[in-house]
């Protein structure tokens, strides 16, 4: 029975990848980005990581793709031809490329003693991968890198509303710069009292 | 199913979304492929944990997850950044940088 579903799920996954490369609209192909993640999903069910799977379904396909799909509308890329950067020939020299990786990549994975882990892999316990374990090792053995994962969290998004802020060039009175406010301090004074709301972020309207 | 599949799996959607990188212009479709590529690079951490019998390759799947939300997030403000500023959405026209 496992077989079928790692069959099922290993198609889906592939489907969904070849479909993400090759659809020309994409829109279509974050669709189909959605398709593969979760493939991949049942896929870490197979493999017994339960929490894995769930957090899989819930921040990529819930709320990552979603930021996708907002993109892909809000810029609106249409058609677009898939083509390589120059001549034609680099289009097919990458595929060989690719090719070259995936021989590569099988021998180092068929050639190995990988089989020495037998049918069904070694040890498994109860509870194993579940939220309750999964939880006790990050606030445990690996402490320092949850935290990590934390400030880096906090860093991208400061840094995404930055970089995406409504801006073209300083020389408007209310546009506001971060190195301009860490030496003035005060914001109230340039943003003209509408620090902290969505006018500040938007800058000026007629931009 | 033993071990060997999973990889296989993996290094097959990896060679596809390394392709995708060089083939595809458009920097939204180049960011799905390295999600693809991140994803496939899951697969095998989280087959090698099963693998050994521990559960450290699961947290080391969900740090890889967290990082690709990162890259998600700054890869899409530059996206809106170069959209607002009317330059063209294409990785061949956008070369400034370049020299």
């Amino acid at each position: 029975m496992a077989e079928v579903f790692f069959f099922l799920a290993a198609i889906g996954a592939l489907a969904g990848a070849i479909g993400t490369v090759a659809l020309r609209n994409p829109f279509y192909s974050v669709l189909s980005l959605v398709c593969h993640l979760l493939s991949l999903a049942a896929l870490f069910l197979l493999l017994r990581a339960e929490f894995l799977a769930a957090a899989q379904v819930i921040v990529y396909v819930g709320a990552v793709m979603v930021l996708y799909l907002f993109v892909v509308a809000y810029v609106g890329g249409g058609e677009d031809p898939i083509r390589a950067a120059g001549s034609p020939g680099l289009r097919w020299a990458s595929a060989l490329f690719a090719g070259a990786l995936f021989v590569e990549l099988s021998i180092a994975v068929l050639g190995t003693g990988l089989t020495a882990f037998g049918e069904e892999g070694s040890g498994w316990f109860a509870g194993y991968g579940t939220p309750g374990e999964i939880g006790r090792l990050l606030l445990t053995d690996f402490l320092l890198a949850f935290e990590a994962a934390s400030i880096l969290l906090l860093i991208a998004a400061v840094g995404a509303v930055i970089l995406a802020r409504r801006r073209a060039g300083l020389e408007h009175p209310r546009e506001i710069s971060v190195a301009e406010m860490l030496r003035r301090g005060s914001r109230d004074e340039m943003t003209g009292g509408e620090a902290g709301t969505m006018i500040e972020a938007g800058g000026p309207p007629q931009r | 199913m033993n071990i060997e599949w999973y990889l296989v799996v993996s290094a097959l959607v990896f060679c596809i979304g390394a392709g995708g990188i060089l083939v595809r212009r458009n920097p939204l479709v180049i960011l799905l492929c390295l999600e693809l590529m991140l994803n496939a690079g899951n697969l095998a951490l989280v087959a090698f944990a099963r693998a050994h019998g521990n559960q450290d390759g699961q947290i080391f799947a969900l740090v890889v997850m967290v990082v690709a939300a990162c890259e998600v997030a700054v890869g899409l403000g530059l996206i809106v950044a170069i959209y607002r500023r009317r330059l063209p959405i294409d990785v061949d026209e956008l070369r400034e940088l370049q020299g």
